[in-house]
């Protein structure tokens, strides 16, 4: 649909990169000229992409980013499911870096938060990953109709021509106008003698240039921050699922199917519990409220160090870290109903 | 200075950039200079080029030439990618990138091959010393056998050739140059830019902190000793009447893709820039001969370029709407019913 079929122009540009790092750089280079652009990956290729997303998100380009998760590490088991590349994404590059991560649960999310992930990465100029992992990105599974898209697209704050006409040419790339921590951008080829900066991954200041002082470092970095925390308030909300019980479970991405069958199994034997699927980081302050609300609430997910787990703790007040505890599937094979069950029942059984 | 304005209504100021922040009398501030001069004298408008770059001294030039016109100095030896993504999303923009022989010969090495590879729009100039020259300078990968470092260490590897690479590549415009040639650089550079498809353009720069002393094959004496010119380079442009007043029997034109010419008046031996055997046979009896061979190798203004052979069309992507981006209702039910 997107090849002109009389002169087989092309309305889509699809390149078969060399690598992983050249995939990346390409679609990074897109997003900086303002082209919409994304890569997808898994296993070691998202670990290539790290000095790239670091400049991506040091740099304030927009990209998307695809992990569709295997287990590893290394080569792992390359045609087996995890997720284990959640907490290594998040901050994926050297130094301070967080990103602004997507978790579907279902292939219907996939379509949505796919499509909504273009639209964050230009809105706050920042790469954009979308974590999927083999279980949900290449069995086959049933899905409702997709929902035709009923809003418009989110290109961000982009200045015109006209807009830096109004401006004098008055403006700083880097410059927080709007105490969002989202700054303007312009594109290359735009027709005015001030749209033009130097994008740069090392030191800069609120103007674009190059500097090593340490107070334009820490602004900008501060800025960067504040930026992450506007988007945290913009992204998908955890879904909740609760009937007050005393128990809840916290899980992400395609454990969902098995947290499904193991509700229903726990509710029939008389043990409901309340279900909360984060969708996105960085994470809602629906999670700690959700966590506030329940006794105990198990952190499911697929990987051997409990990397959600640990996530949640950090962001939880200090009183309720003791509520969580965490269960962990990790042998390459979707989680299944009872490796949820079993470890709940288990720790919630009362003693004889 | 003069204050004539150029086919684009500006003055050779605008196209200057910030202060350089390298060393007095590195090569790379001639380069800079040469860049001035003849992105002034085609009359580039800057809001359509895009000044690209990787990781090192060269690469932080960009900042010190027409300081109104975007520019991204990415990750190290990386630029190939960003140029490449960039110039998809906006084939409007001249794509400008300047390297490094670190940058290119060693941790972009793969980059630049599959660059030429597919043989993307844009000027590619390896501002070449054969030296880390951030790092203390350490001996870089096109340092020549036998090359001697400051302190005495001496290099015991083969040199990677970056003009004799591209050219095994298939390379369409291929040239190599001396940054205190101004002569042979500034139509140089200008052939890079008006040439459809990759121009490499190898311009042996001295590192007048590391590499510019006796034992170095890359210092301002060693090269003014052993250059050997193989044409002189006139470059005329295309909105320019072609007149040339050499010998009859001494010139080659060559005829660029919009129009511009190249016009060479040979030099001793004959070197017929279209025959990419021939610009192998030059560089490799140089290298046997100890000379440095400088001038246009080679070009090839017919090969069709990345964007065109995968009929990306001259109107930027970037400015697809989402009119054209998003799929009507009645396709997107269609499709959806592909599933059903």
């Amino acid at each position: 649909m997107r090849v002109e079929p009389k002169t087989g122009e092309k309305l889509i540009s699809v390149v078969q990169a060399e690598d992983e790092l050249a995939a990346v750089g390409m679609a990074i280079g897109a997003g900086w000229a303002g082209a919409r652009a994304m890569t997808s990956t898994s296993g070691p290729g998202i670990s290539l992409m790290a000095e790239f997303s670091g400049l991506a998100y040091y740099a304030e380009v927009p990209v998307v980013i695809f992990d569709i998760q295997r287990i590893g590490p290394s080569t792992g088991l390359p045609t087996r499911t995890s997720q284990a590349d959640i907490g290594f994404v998040y901050t994926l590059s050297h130094g301070d870096t967080k990103h602004i991560v997507l978790l579907p649960g279902t292939v219907e999310e996939c379509y949505e938060l796919s499509r909504d992930a273009f639209d964050y990465a230009d809105r706050f100029q920042t790469p954009v990953f979308v974590l999927s992992d083999l279980d949900l990105g290449m069995n086959l599974w049933m899905t409702p109709e997709f929902k035709y898209p009923d809003r418009n697209f989110d290109r961000g704050k982009v200045l015109s021509k006209d807009d830096l006409d109004r401006l004098a040419g008055e403006w700083g790339r880097y410059q927080d106008v709007d105490g969002d921590g989202v700054a303007y951008r312009t594109l290359p080829g735009t027709d005015h003698p001030a749209a033009g900066y130097f994008t740069r991954g090392s030191g800069h200041d609120e103007m674009a240039r190059y500097t090593e002082s340490a107070d334009a470092y820490a602004r900008n970095m501060d800025r960067l921050a504040r930026k992450l925390e506007t988007a945290r308030q913009a992204l998908p909300a955890p879904v909740v699922d609760e009937a007050g019980g005393s128990v809840g479970l916290i899980a992400f991405g395609s454990t969902h199917a098995a947290v499904i069958e193991a509700r229903e199994t726990l509710a029939e034997a008389g043990r409901p519990v309340d279900y909360l699927r984060v969708r996105a980081l960085p994470l809602s302050d629906d999670v700690a409220a959700f966590v506030g609300r329940h006794e105990h609430v198990y952190v499911v997910e697929q990987n051997r160090d409990g990397q959600l787990f640990d996530l949640i703790r950090l962001a939880l007040p200090a009183g309720l870290v003791g509520r969580l505890r965490s269960i962990r599937h990790y042998n390459g094979q979707p989680i299944p109903a009872a490796a949820i069950i079993d470890p709940l029942m288990d720790r919630e059984a009362v003693p004889a | 200075m003069s204050t004539t304005l150029n086919r684009a209504g500006l003055a050779r100021d605008a196209y200057k950039g910030a202060a350089t922040t390298l060393c007095a009398g590195c090569g790379h501030n001639s380069i800079t200079n040469h860049m001035v001069k003849a992105l002034y004298e085609l009359g580039v408008e800057p809001h359509l080029l895009a000044k690209m770059s990787g990781i090192g001294c060269s690469s932080k030039t960009p900042a010190y030439f027409v300081e109104t016109a975007h520019g991204f100095n990415g990750v190290h030896g990386r630029m190939p990618a960003l140029t490449t993504g960039a110039h998809l999303a906006n084939r409007q923009l001249i794509m400008l990138g300047v390297s490094g022989d670190g940058d290119t010969a060693s941790i972009g090495l793969g980059q630049f091959m599959h660059m030429i590879r597919r043989n993307l729009d844009c000027t590619y100039i390896i501002e070449d010393n054969g030296t880390y020259g951030l790092t203390k300078g350490q001996f870089s990968a096109t340092a020549d056998l036998g090359s001697v470092q400051k302190k005495g260490a001496v290099n015991t590897f083969q040199p990677i050739d970056p003009c004799a690479v591209a050219l095994a590549l298939g390379c369409s415009f291929v040239a190599r140059s001396f940054s205190g040639d101004g002569k042979q650089v500034v139509p140089l550079i200008k052939a890079a830019i008006a040439h459809r498809g990759t121009a490499i353009l190898d311009i042996i720069s001295p590192c007048v902190t590391f590499n510019d002393h006796d034992g170095s094959t890359k210092s301002y004496s060693w090269v003014k000793d052993h250059e050997e010119s193989i044409a002189d380079v006139s470059f005329i442009p295309f909105f320019e009447e072609v007149h040339v007043d050499y010998e009859p029997g001494t010139i080659r034109d060559v005829r660029l893709h919009d129009g511009s010419h190249i016009v060479l008046k040979k030099l001793g031996e004959d070197h017929d820039p279209t025959d990419r055997q021939a610009a192998i046979k030059v560089l490799e009896e140089g290298r046997t001969a100890g000379h440095l061979v400088t001038g246009l190798l080679y070009v090839d203004p017919t090969m069709a370029d990345f964007a065109s052979t995968e009929h990306i069309p001259d109107r930027p992507l970037r400015d697809l709407g989402e009119d054209e981006l998003r799929l009507t209702r009645d396709q997107f039910a269609r499709f959806m019913s592909e599933f059903a």
